[in-house]
């Protein structure tokens, strides 16, 4: 198998920085999920990987051998499109058996390889279709076949699942995964989907503005977000600033004192704190109280929004307006204007860049 | 009221087709009557038919069309396809000009374009002569084929190509075994088009046609101008049945390749 090396890429169209000074290093048969707003430069990284984008600077190199020179069709890679970019005029076999048949296969290898293929992604019987004759999961295992039946080093995949409903998705999530682990690929593919990338990434590395922002493993990169901006793209975020006023408490403007676990700067220094919205606990005073360790804030239901198995509340906080996630486990949500705690632990205070 | 409506449509409908078609249908009745007079009734006859063949001018001039017009297919619609491709494909300087460009030549009078050409060829030293005449055509029918091909590209981008690319075909490849493929249907248009517009052309061919050289449509309006034998109506049958026939084979052949 395979590794992928992008070393200080920039790419610039005109004056804009679609890729500004990108590095990242992926990992053999590891699945990498490039995850941004669009516009933030990691399709254009993907693209650059396939051989559609040439770099103004900065180098990629599979298998530790640059590929600046050689154009898509000799780096050896596979790629599934957004749209599957299916060949419409060709047959589900033909479909499949197109990247054996252009390396000049013997007939007996391609249909043992496709049907082996097929196979993989539950296809088989479907050889004489017409890539419109399929559903949208068929086309998109179709295209998954396509891209592996060559072996090729590296899979690259450009919003897979964008084009498929939620339940087909989430299916569909699952399925890549194992057909990934089953091949063992290296894999990498783009995203704007954060639930999407958390579920079927190895690593994640978000982007915004053509740079990198943070890379790392899921929970990490969820659990420990660097600034404002990760927090707030993979995930919500409560956002909260203030001055630091000793080792372990910051000032919080129309707040108070917000603890934390993490090491802070000298007192005085402006700085900001990401709170997930479901590591915050609400509650009515005197029913329950939960342990005293909390950072705690007296406050008012503002408004509460019902989605079935989860709960958003809006809860005013002093001059702040706090969102809590939580399970829907009682009958009937707080109504509007219930006076309420909230609180959560130090540690889920995340000190993070502005 | 909305029966009344469905009826009204329907009269209108087959009032336009009455106009659009009975001219044609008296002219091929009246190809096989008997009396070079138009006299009624029709006594059925192929004689037109047969003083064709020994029509030695109108035969030359038919040849000369259908010489012409395939020339003509085949030139614009190779051109006309790779400008397309170009167009559809590819970023250059001054591209929307020249894509903005391809349009006026259709909305201006042939009058007029016949009239420039063959000043214009003077000067150069083209002269007239069947060599101008096809550089007529092939420049008054390649923005139909630039545009029909056009559209088909559009319609696919150019994730197909990239698509065969990624699989490990060449370009040379990706060109053979999915863009020409996918967009066959719309070349396939684009030369019945070219056909057409070479077929049918008139003003152009009359203005470049250098004595003792005609073409279809000339010498039937050289024959009209000196009688209106009966013999026109046989030729004008010919042809109408021939495009018919290219029309039908077209419908098929799209349909055939066609995906959506």
């Amino acid at each position: 198998m395979s590794t992928v090396d992008v070393i200080g890429a920039v790419k610039r169209y005109g004056r804009v920085a679609a890729l500004d000074e990108v590095s990242i290093c992926f990992g053999d048969g590891e699945f990498f999920g490039l995850i941004g707003p669009s516009g933030s430069g990691k399709t254009t990284l993907l693209r650059a990987i396939a051989g559609f984008a040439d770099l103004d600077a900065g180098e990629i190199r599979i298998d530790k051998q640059p590929v600046g020179d050689r154009p898509p069709h000799k780096r050896d890679i596979g790629m599934v499109f957004q749209n599957y970019a299916l060949f419409p005029h060709l047959t589900v076999f033909e479909n499949v058996a197109f990247g054996l048949s252009v390396r000049g296969r013997p007939k007996e290898t391609m249909r043992k390889d496709v049907g082996a293929m097929l196979d993989l992604v539950r296809l088989s019987g479907f050889e004489a279709r017409k890539p419109r004759q399929l559903s949208g999961g068929q086309q998109q295992r179709v295209a998954l076949a396509r891209a592996l039946v060559t072996r090729p080093r590296v899979l690259l995949l450009d919003e897979p699942l964008g084009a498929l409903d939620k339940r087909l998705r989430q299916e569909m999530q699952i399925e890549l995964r194992l057909i990934q682990r089953e091949v063992g690929i290296t894999t990498i593919f783009v995203t704007h989907d954060q639930e999407e990338a958390l579920t079927l990434s190895d690593r994640i590395a978000i982007f915004n503005e053509g740079k990198v922002v943070q890379i790392g493993a899921p929970g990490e990169v969820y659990e420990r977000p660097r600034s404002a901006f990760a927090a707030g793209f993979l995930g919500d975020a409560n956002l909260f600033q203030g001055a630091v006023l000793d080792a372990r408490g910051v000032e919080i403007g129309g707040l108070g004192i917000l603890r934390t676990a993490d090491t802070l700067p000298a007192p005085g220094t402006h700085v900001s704190l990401a709170v997930r919205p479901e590591k915050i606990q609400v509650w009515v005073e005197g029913l329950a109280t939960p342990g005293a360790d909390l950072n705690r804030f007296k406050g008012r239901v503002q408004r509460a929004v019902y989605a079935g198995t989860n709960l958003t509340y809006k809860i005013e906080v002093g001059a702040h307006l706090v969102t809590v996630f939580e399970q829907n486990r009682a009958a009937h949500p707080l109504p509007v204007g219930t006076a309420v705690n909230v609180g959560w632990l130090p540690v889920h205070s995340v000190l993070v860049a502005a | 009221m909305r029966g009344f409506g469905i009826w009204a449509i329907r009269f209108y409908l087959a009032l336009l087709l009455l106009f659009l078609y009975l001219p044609i249908v008296v002219m091929v009745l009246l190809a096989f009557n008997q009396s070079p007079l138009y006299e009624l009734p029709i006594v059925w006859d192929t004689v037109w038919f047969q003083s064709l063949v020994h029509n030695d001018r109108l035969i030359r001039a038919g040849l000369n069309s259908v010489g012409l017009a395939l020339a003509n297919t085949l030139i614009a619609t190779v051109l006309g396809t790779m400008t397309a491709i170009a167009f559809a494909r590819y970023s250059f300087r001054g591209k929307a000009l020249l894509e903005l460009m391809l349009f006026p030549p259709i909305t201006i009078p042939w009058l007029i374009i016949g009239t420039s050409m063959l000043i214009f060829f003077f000067w150069i030293g083209i002269g007239r002569g069947l060599h101008a005449m096809l550089l007529g055509h092939v420049a008054l029918s390649m923005p139909y084929v630039i545009m029909v091909v056009g559209a088909r590209l559009k319609g696919h981008g150019s994730a197909l190509e990239e698509a065969a690319a990624t699989l490990g075909a060449s370009p040379w490849q990706a060109f053979w075994r999915v863009s020409l493929p996918v967009m066959a249907p719309g070349v396939v248009a684009a030369s019945l088009f070219a056909f057409a517009v070479s077929f049918d052309q008139f003003v152009i061919s009359y203005f470049l046609a250098p004595p003792g050289v005609s073409t279809l449509p000339v010498e039937i309006y050289a024959a009209i101008r000196k009688g209106f034998t009966p013999e026109i109506n046989a030729i004008s049958t010919i042809i109408i049945l021939f495009s018919m026939g290219l029309m039908l084979l077209f419908a098929r052949l799209y349909r055939f390749g066609g995906e959506r």
